[in-house]
């Protein structure tokens, strides 16, 4: 068997690419530099896994919330890395179609980039930072800011399934419950929250009803993007690869965030915050701590954004969570969510102004 | 008006064979089949509950009360077998035959158990009042304030200090998650609650009162209840009338003075004379 030592070996008939040269670690490399991503097909994935992945979509989509296992292939990245959103993505991408990929609201995070290159060296498609430009927009914490619209898909990774986990680490336990819609033991947790803080304080994987039947995580985004499902045009794909399931929430379906009738679902606050590069005060902030003169984020020039100064010498300051949109408002601070729409004041998310600013900043 | 109505209620553990009921009980002695060896844990129950009232269940250590307890309380144990008829004036039909639905239903509305064992129950990592809650919510409430007012009158009710309503329940002392099981028990206002040992492992004077706080929630509320334990004096103490098992079968029913003072089946006898 000395057949792996040289790259000629393999039959070009049998289609399963070529041999790469394990002599050294300098051979190996350099030998698939040459070879590029030939011996791979279209988009990473085989057609069957696709297929297979696509036919759990299609199921997620017809029974909204559910969540759907499928086999969850190995992925040239680590699971927990967004492998089941990179799988969707993937499964779903056409050379006609340009991707947008984000992590934690910027597409310039390592791990986004990684995904957007292997997505163009695969499947050939265009990348954008630009939400409006995206036919799909893969997604970790965020949805971003601008409208989505219904041409649009939004593939958002799911680090864990099932809501109920918070409250029972038994799945068997759990499946049953949603098969019998008994969500007692989640409304207990949030009987709990309100007892402890005085009103429900989950951060992020906010509970949620999906039509009125299956209780759904929706992933790592903060409270703040959990009513942009409500109703939404687009159609939202979850996607996990550590735990192999795929759950939907078609476009036009009731998301419901469950709450007390006398304690309302509320999303975060930033009292009297702006983000300090473009002076929004309509988007999800999150506090960033910067050196004192320090360059990052200076393209908002006066950085007056209620800057606070800690003992350590360190600024603490707000803000945009979603780095593409805070560009454009940079460019224009008047931009609205829905300024691509045909249509104007639409109900994204917690607070579209109207022309004239207002209605924005409320929670 | 008959709240409850069973008959030839039965509890099997293993495979079963035509002559389990025949080879076992109180005349054969045992509860457990020499052909198949099966458990027949018990058998041939016949009985019926009113409305308002208290009947208790007594026997000693393995003798059914618990399996015919839970049968009744709509406890699923999926490794037992069970058959009979039970019937309930809110239901059409037998209750033993209902769908997982109807029995959460039922169970958070209409029928209560407090189990033998605590951590059966109850949550131990929720607070007292979140275990409570969890009935209501179940049962469709969705306002907070509503939630809590009544968390809070049944803490009052069942003798729970209401300051240690928010406290997980695990730091309570074992009297007090006893009541909590009982003001769980009868937060949607049930017909019929059932309680499986509700006083063991509690000290005397503990017991007295958990028996005391349940005896007066139980009149004024009008709630019936079937009581099981192997406690001769608690059963005295609660129900209106009494039934005595042995080996899976009941030996004995009636008036529970006329059970305690004038026994008449032979074991009935020996436990009341056993009395300490």
């Amino acid at each position: 068997m000395t057949e792996h030592t040289t790259t000629e070996s393999r039959d070009e008939s049998t289609g399963g690419g070529t041999a790469v040269p394990t002599d050294s670690v300098d051979a190996a490399l350099s030998a698939v530099e040459t070879e590029g991503l030939s011996g791979y097909n279209y988009a990473y994935l085989d057609e069957h896994t696709k297929r297979e992945v696509r036919r759990s979509m299609l199921k997620a989509v017809a029974i909204p919330g559910h969540q759907v296992p499928y086999a969850s292939r190995p992925m040239p990245l680590a699971r927990g890395w967004g492998t089941g959103g990179i799988q969707a993505s993937l499964s779903l991408l056409g050379p006609e179609d340009t991707l947008k990929v984000i992590d934690q609201g910027a597409d310039e995070s390592v791990n986004a980039a990684n995904i957007r290159r292997l997505a163009a060296n695969t499947a050939e498609v265009s990348t954008t930072a630009d939400t409006t430009e995206a036919d799909l927009i893969q997604s970790r914490h965020r949805i971003p800011e601008e409208v989505l619209t219904d041409d649009q898909r939004l593939v958002l990774q799911v680090p864990i399934t099932d809501a109920l986990r918070k409250v029972d680490p038994s799945d068997a336990a759990n499946r049953r419950r949603h098969a019998h819609e008994n969500y007692g033991k989640m409304w207990v947790h949030l009987y709990e929250n309100v007892v402890e803080y005085g009103e429900i304080n989950i951060a992020s994987r906010y509970p949620t009803m999906v039509a009125g039947r299956y209780l759904m995580d929706p992933s790592p985004i903060p409270r703040w993007d959990v009513p942009k499902l409500d109703d939404a045009d687009h159609l939202t794909i979850l996607a996990a690869g550590r735990e192999a399931r795929i759950y939907a929430v078609p476009p036009h379906t009731a998301v419901e965030p469950l709450a007390f009738e006398d304690r309302a679902f509320t999303v975060e606050r930033f009292a009297e915050q702006e983000c300090h590069a473009c002076g929004s005060t309509d988007t999800y902030l999150v506090e960033v701590s910067e050196e004192p003169g320090s360059a990052a984020g200076g393209a908002g020039g006066e950085g007056n954004g209620g800057a606070d100064d800690d003992a350590d010498g360190f600024e603490t300051r707000y803000a945009c969570n979603d780095s593409s949109f805070c560009a454009k408002r940079r460019g224009d601070p008047d931009l609205l969510k829905d300024h691509h729409l045909d249509r104007s004041g639409v109900d994204w998310g917690p607070a579209t102004p109207d022309a004239d600013g207002n209605g924005g900043g409320e929670a | 008006m008959t709240l409850l109505e069973a008959s030839g209620v039965e509890t099997l553990y293993g495979p079963g064979c035509p002559d389990c009921r025949d080879a076992t009980g109180d005349r054969a002695g045992t509860n457990q089949c020499p052909h198949c060896g099966t458990v027949v844990a018990c058998a041939e129950a016949d009985l019926d509950v009113e409305g308002g009232e208290v009947l208790g269940i007594v026997g000693e250590s393995g003798s059914g009360k618990s399996s015919l307890a839970e049968a009744l309380a709509l406890e699923r144990d999926p490794e037992a077998t069970v058959g009979g008829e039970v019937s309930y004036a809110g239901h059409d039909g037998n209750l033993l035959d209902v769908d997982y639905q109807t029995r959460h239903d039922l169970r958070t509305g209409d029928i209560s158990l407090v189990h033998q064992h605590v951590r059966d129950g109850l949550d131990l990592e929720f607070t007292g009042g979140g275990n409570v809650a969890e009935k209501l919510l179940s049962a469709g409430w969705r306002s907070y304030e509503d939630v809590r007012a009544r968390v809070r009158e049944l803490f009052e009710e069942t003798e729970i200090p209401v300051a240690r309503m928010d406290d997980p329940t695990r730091t309570y002392s074992g009297g007090m998650q006893r009541r909590v099981q009982i003001a769980r028990a009868l937060a949607t206002d049930p017909d019929l609650v059932v309680l499986d040992e509700p006083t063991t492992g509690l000290d005397v004077s503990v017991q007295a009162r958990v028996l005391d706080t349940f005896r007066r929630v139980q009149r004024e509320e009008g709630v019936a209840a079937i009581v099981v334990s192997h406690d001769l004096g608690v059963v005295r103490l609660l129900a209106d009338r009494t039934l005595v098992m042995r080996h899976g079968r009941i030996v004995e029913s009636g008036l529970t003075d006329r059970v305690m003072e004038d026994p008449h089946h032979e074991y009935t006898q020996t436990l009341i004379n056993s009395v300490l």
